[in-house]
């Protein structure tokens, strides 16, 4: 790591005063599990670290008329274990309780999940954020089993975020604050599939703290499904999240929001639209997941990722009609 | 070096002496950080660094000092600016388990944990458990390591799994130890450790 | 005493420590996190070295500047390895190193090297033949019997494509070493398995003399084959040791590193038919494989494998060199290669001939050097895994969760490596057993105390045992499982010489002959009346005035004695269920049955087997080296994209430990790899049984389960 200034504040206040304009110079440190990578890896060469474990504003799950309010510094292992969260929003919890190392659910942070950078085996050997070389991606023709099926670029790498696809499924909205004050942005509008080099995969300003996330009140089914090689520490391969309001047997509205197939969490209004309206069997939940990946253009290694999307779809709605409303 | 201070409130232009001093990274940090902490830098923020900065560390129940970069990890602090060689580094990225300490009453990768961040945090490693304690006998018992080097890791991960499952199923040992990685092939011998020293530290408790 | 004495294992029924489960003896240690494995070393003044690795799969290096890291405060020592004009052959070649004084300067100051490449075309992956051009050299065509004939003549035959891929060894403890080079002496600390030759490998590279490298270890991290020899890394430790004014120089590699340069296992790809009768009986036998281990290419895996009879068959192979770090042994070289191709061929013919393969292998079993020992496997794995209840055809299968069985065979040589044991017996009753032997978690403390307690009617506690120093008498390298059966052959040998020499010290006293006296129970006693005996204590109280007895018991790889055997025989059956929508395979159990001689230490030698089994479910769920066509680079040389097993990754195994008589007559025969040959042959085959298609590359990802289900395959 190149060495760098360590700071402490105690409140978002001061926490903002010590960002930067411009991205690079400083970056901001809550569990740690990817930032310290990336330093190690000096993918990211801070001036200055900025901990903001110390600001008691960031913690804490609070249920209130508004909804449910998840500070930043929420653990994945917290936010696996509340009972409002399991109640009301079962699919961001199960998001949460899927991550299969008990040490990266008790250090990573709601925040950091969210705003950790791609593990794209091309960024994290230097390759950048696009991997491009001489003006053409090295992705399409690369290695590229575990990258994006939906998109087509310049970015090939998926999003990261275990959270991303259940929240935007929620409709659940992100709050940033910078010295000039908050912003909300939808969790829809804040995950992006940076168009260059220079720009970031989240709405997120360099001069910005993520500090809450808001789920608003509703009653709705929800489920994300995970396909993961491994029971133990390992990315899933793609996830679906799902989010249904019920009118009787039938799909009132939906959101299908899957992951780890596109630079973003992709949200699928295709596989929204096939389900809405009708009653989840394993014959229209296998359409919706056709729906979905309808619009895939896998790379050459990836083919596969598009089975597994759309399984995820089924299976997740499948998951959701279980639940009592 | 004894203090056992945390990292002192100072004005944060003074720590470029320490930078110079260190001899690297010196082309990195450029203007732009006087500039911008010229603009932003409040006045109140507790800030150490760049550069070496006095650190306690409260080690198994003893407070711990050296001097050392914001930018060490609990883990390189333990090993090697300390002699806490419990811990090992194997993948030093947060994907392996080795490196696993308690910190907070929690189970953690020391590698994705900077030592700076660590004060004020109970840090519980290997080296605080008695070489019998209930868990390591436990391994020895079931043969549960063989090279033996995820194993101290594996312990620790452990007391933090019984921390939060005392009663622990042999599914919740397979869904609660998943987050550290044995090459030798080992794992059949864990889970029955684990099982079997859930049971011995309830004996003990209740004894 | 002109005859050799009796050194033969005591019978069966008569031991009292060989046979029995002891815990390992460093057990605690490790457990408690007290061992300190050499990478654990820390001294006064010691330095920590980082290295500048090419980031390319080949190049010239075309200028390199260390100045800026020379000025670096801290940097002790900077050495070039690769200097201007060296061609380098793959991504993760050293170019050069630093010593500096913490390991945070050290790695910050390679970066202030500057290199430059002239990045020349490389060629990163082997699976697609045709595509290897000039890289790849043919062996030449072996043919037996007429195989043209036979294929003409066949009622069935199969024809498959199977492959699997380089895989890393991935220690835990990553290679290297202490070092410190002073004048001309040099004092090693490195992480081996043969800590008694380590010095003699590296004496040449630093024109010392091997009698001046001093070289202990105490406990090793982890190897399975690729850490025989002190590696670039201890001569560049040593280099800038002296450079640094004698420092010493912790030079251990990075987990980048390790996983790029530190060792691998070559890959193995064939096209392969079988031909023969409806019946299941194999006539014939071709195969065209190729295979690479880096740029020096790869080896052939024995074909067919076990089954090495078949008489007509026809061989082809082809070397491939990619631009890729080099291959080191790995459990068992060549063979999981060849027993994989070999068993999924003869499960697809089972399947062409409408044969169940349990009935196939068992009915070729004539083929194979030891047909009764396989046939007796091949049932008692069937029992186990309730083959008879649970197989069904290929095409029978329905459903989304698909069950399937398959079976995996395994042979290896074992037999005890070269090594000498010393045994001392002093005048106050104390024993020590010293040899220049490693224990790489195996249990070879435990297992050479058993020996030595056994031989001289001792409890566990009464004999210390030191190991892991190059100044004792010499070991031999723990590889090819040729440990235990050296170690404990040497130790009996030791204990009974010493032994021998207590009788006759003791033999006065009692009024007897030395020939008349055993050792039992602690006690010195005439084999006719023990009421005429003395503790061990008394006897040892009668040695000379030298005040010990010290032996030496000398193991000869070509004399077992009796002592030891080799020739291990296993069979193993995967027990998968395959998740047809998502490719995702789960073992629900792995069944192991595992010829293993005279066992001195039963858990021990579990552990060993059950540790190959799930080093082998891990290869065959997960583990390959992904090589980027695109920049010439590993792409995963990390635990993270490089995918090791975990706890609940493994199914359940059962291990049926042979022991039998008429297996342990032949002595003490080493565990380290036949367990783990055959079980990517046997996941791979149940995964066919399951979803009725042969999924021709390992490892068993959704990525290559789905390809072969939806018609992907190249």
């Amino acid at each position: 790591m190149q060495s760098f200034e360590y700071a402490n504040p105690a409140t978002v206040q001061e926490a903002v005063g010590l960002l930067s304009a411009k991205w690079g110079e400083a970056d901001v440190l809550a569990g740690g599990t990817d930032l310290i990578s990336l330093m190690k890896d000096h993918l990211h060469t801070p001036k200055r670290v900025v901990n903001i474990k110390n600001i008691k504003e960031l913690e804490g799950i609070q249920k209130t008329a508004a909804g449910i309010r998840i500070g930043a510094l929420v653990t994945m292992d917290e936010l696996a274990k509340n009972a409002d969260v399991k109640a009301s929003a079962k699919s961001l919890s199960d998001a949460a309780a899927a991550i299969p190392s008990p040490q990266i659910r008790h250090m990573g942070t709601v925040g950091g999940d969210l705003c950790q950078r791609p593990r794209c085996w091309y960024y994290r050997q230097g390759f950048g954020l696009l991997a491009m070389k001489d003006g053409k991606s090295l992705v399409p023709d690369g290695a590229n089993q575990y990258h994006a099926i939906f998109g087509s670029g310049p970015a090939y790498f998926v999003s990261a975020s275990s959270l991303g696809p259940a929240l935007i499924a929620l409709g659940a909205k992100i709050k940033l604050v910078s010295a000039k004050g908050p912003r909300e942005v939808a969790a829809a509008s804040f995950f992006v599939s940076p168009a260059n080099e220079t720009s970031r995969e989240i709405a997120l300003h360099p001069d910005e703290i993520l500090t809450e996330i808001l789920i608003p009140p509703a009653t709705v089914k929800s489920a994300t499904y995970e396909v993961r090689q491994k029971e133990a520490l390992d990315w899933p391969l793609a996830t679906a999240s799902v989010t249904l309001t019920m009118r009787g047997n039938t799909v009132a509205s939906a959101k299908v929001v899957l992951g780890h197939v596109a630079a973003k969490p992709w949200d699928s209004a295709e596989a929204a639209k096939a389900i809405t309206g009708k009653a989840i069997t394993a014959d229209t939940a296998e359409a919706a997941g056709k729906a979905a990946v309808a619009s895939a253009s896998p790379l050459s290694q990836n083919a596969y990722k598009v089975t597994l999307a759309r399984v995820a779809v089924k299976r997740a709605l499948l998951e959701a009609a279980k639940q009592k409303a | 070096m004894s203090s056992t201070k945390d990292p002192k409130t100072k004005n944060a232009v003074s720590r470029r002496g320490f930078l110079g001093g260190m001899g690297i990274g010196t082309g990195a940090v450029g203007a732009g950080l006087l500039e911008r902490e010229a603009i932003a830098s409040p006045a109140a923020a507790t800030v150490a660094g760049p550069g070496a900065a006095p650190i306690t560390l409260n080690i198994n129940g003893k407070p711990v000092s050296l001097t050392a970069e914001p930018s060490v990890t609990l883990l390189d602090a333990l090993r090697n600016h300390l002699d806490y060689t419990g811990a090992k580094k194997v993948c030093d990225r947060g994907t392996c388990g080795a490196c696993t300490v308690m910190m907070a009453g929690k189970s953690v990768y020391a590698c994705s944990v900077l030592a700076i961040d660590a004060q004020g945090k109970p840090i519980e490693t290997i080296e605080g458990l008695p070489v019998d304690n209930p868990i390591s006998t436990a391994f020895v018992n079931h043969d549960a390591q063989q090279c033996g080097y995820c194993t101290p890791g594996m312990v620790m991960a452990t007391k933090g799994f019984l921390a939060e499952h005392p009663n622990p199923t042999l599914e919740d040992v397979k869904n609660g130890m998943g987050g550290n990685l044995c090459r030798c092939g080992t794992y059949m011998g864990i889970r029955q450790a684990v099982l079997e020293a859930a049971k011995n530290m309830k004996g003990a408790k209740n004894g | 005493m002109a005859n050799t004495p009796d050194y033969s294992w005591p019978p069966m029924a008569d031991r009292k420590i060989i046979g029995k489960s002891f815990k390992r003896l460093d057990g605690q240690a490790k457990a408690s996190g007290r061992a300190k494995y050499t990478s654990d070393l820390k001294m006064k003044d010691m330095l920590y070295a980082a290295y500048v690795l090419c980031p390319h799969g080949h190049a010239r290096v075309t200028s390199i500047d260390t100045s800026a890291a020379e000025k670096v405060k801290g940097v002790q020592a900077v050495h070039v390895i690769a200097p201007a004009g060296t061609e380098v052959q793959w991504h993760g070649k050293e170019i050069a190193a630093v010593a500096a004084t913490t390991e945070e300067i050290a790695r910050e100051a390679i970066r202030m090297v500057k290199v430059d490449y002239e990045v020349m075309p490389h060629f990163v992956n082997e699976q697609d033949l045709g595509k290897a051009g000039s890289r790849g050299k043919a062996a030449g065509e072996k043919v037996t019997g007429d195989p043209e004939k036979a294929f003409q003549e066949a009622e069935a035959v199969s024809d498959g494509v199977y492959g699997i891929p380089v895989i890393t060894h991935s220690c835990l403890e990553p290679h290297g070493c202490v070092i410190q080079w002073q004048g001309d002496q040099v004092m090693a600390w490195p992480s081996t398995q043969f800590v008694t030759g380590w010095a003699n490998t590296l004496a040449p590279n630093l024109k010392v003399p091997a009698a001046n490298i001093k070289v202990k270890m105490d406990y090793i991290g982890g190897g399975f084959g690729s850490k025989f020899s002190p590696g670039a890394w201890a001569e560049v430790g040593a280099i800038l040791s002296q450079k640094a004014g004698g420092r010493p120089v912790k030079i251990y590699l990075d987990r980048v590193a390790e996983q790029t340069i530190a060792g691998n296992r070559p890959s193995a790809f064939g096209k392969i038919k079988i031909a023969g009768k409806k019946d299941g009986t194999i006539t014939a036998w071709q195969s065209d494989t190729w295979a690479s281990g880096g740029f020096a290419g790869g080896g052939q895996p024995p074909l067919p494998y076990v089954y090495n009879n078949i008489p007509n068959t026809r061989l082809n192979h082809t070397s491939i060199s990619v631009n890729a770090g080099p291959s080191q042994a790995w459990r068992a070289p060549n063979n999981q290669q060849a027993s994989f191709l070999t068993c999924s061929a003869i499960e697809d013919f089972a399947a062409k001939a409408g044969c169940d393969p349990m009935d196939v292998f068992n009915k070729n079993a004539g083929y194979t050097p030891r047909a009764e020992q396989y046939q007796y496997q091949l049932a008692k794995a069937a029992e186990l895994s309730e083959w008879k209840k649970l197989w069904k055809p290929r095409d029978q299968r329905t459903g989304t969760m698909r069950r399937g069985l398959g079976i995996g065979v395994n042979a290896w040589a074992g037999n005890g490596h070269g090594c000498t044991a010393r045994l001392t017996i002093n005048s106050d009753g104390s024993v020590v057993l010293e040899m220049g032997t490693q224990d790489l978690g195996t249990g070879t403390r435990t297992i050479m105390t058993q020996v030595a307690a056994e031989t001289l009617g001792l409890q566990m506690g009464q004999v210390k045992l030191v190991i892991g120093d190059n100044s004792l008498p010499p070991g031999g390298s723990s590889g090819g499982s040729t440990t235990v059966g050296g170690v404990s052959a040497a130790t009996r040998k030791a204990g009974v010489n010493a032994l021998g020499k207590l009788y006759e010290a003791a033999a006065p006293a009692l009024g007897v002959q030395p020939e008349e006296l055993e050792a039992v129970d602690g006690q010195i006693r005439v084999k006719s009346n023990h009421a005429k005996n003395m503790t061990w204590v008394a006897a040892c109280k009668k040695i000379g005035p030298a005040g010990k007895i010290s032996e030496t018991g000398v193991n000869e790889t070509r004399n077992p004695m009796g002592l030891f055997s080799g020739g291990a025989a296993g069979v193993q059956v995967a027990d998968v269920s395959v998740d047809i929508e998502t490719g995702l395979v789960k073992i629900n159990r792995f069944v192991a049955v595992q010829d293993c001689g005279l066992v001195i230490n039963p858990k021990l030698a579990e552990s060993q087997v059950i540790g190959a089994i799930i080093m082998g479910i891990s290869t065959a769920l997960y583990e390959e080296r992904i090589m980027d066509n695109a920049t010439g680079r590993m792409m995963n040389p990390d635990l993270e994209f490089y995918k090791l097993a975990g706890i609940k990754d493994i199914g359940d195994i059962v291990v049926h430990m042979d022991i039998r008589e008429v297996n342990d007559k032949r002595g003490v025969i080493g565990l380290g790899e036949p367990p783990a040959i055959g079980i990517c042959a046997a996941v791979g085959n149940a995964v066919a049984n399951a979803i009725g298609k042969r999924v021709p590359y390992m490892p068993m990802t959704p990525m290559h389960v789905l390809n072969a289900l939806e018609g992907r395959n190249a």
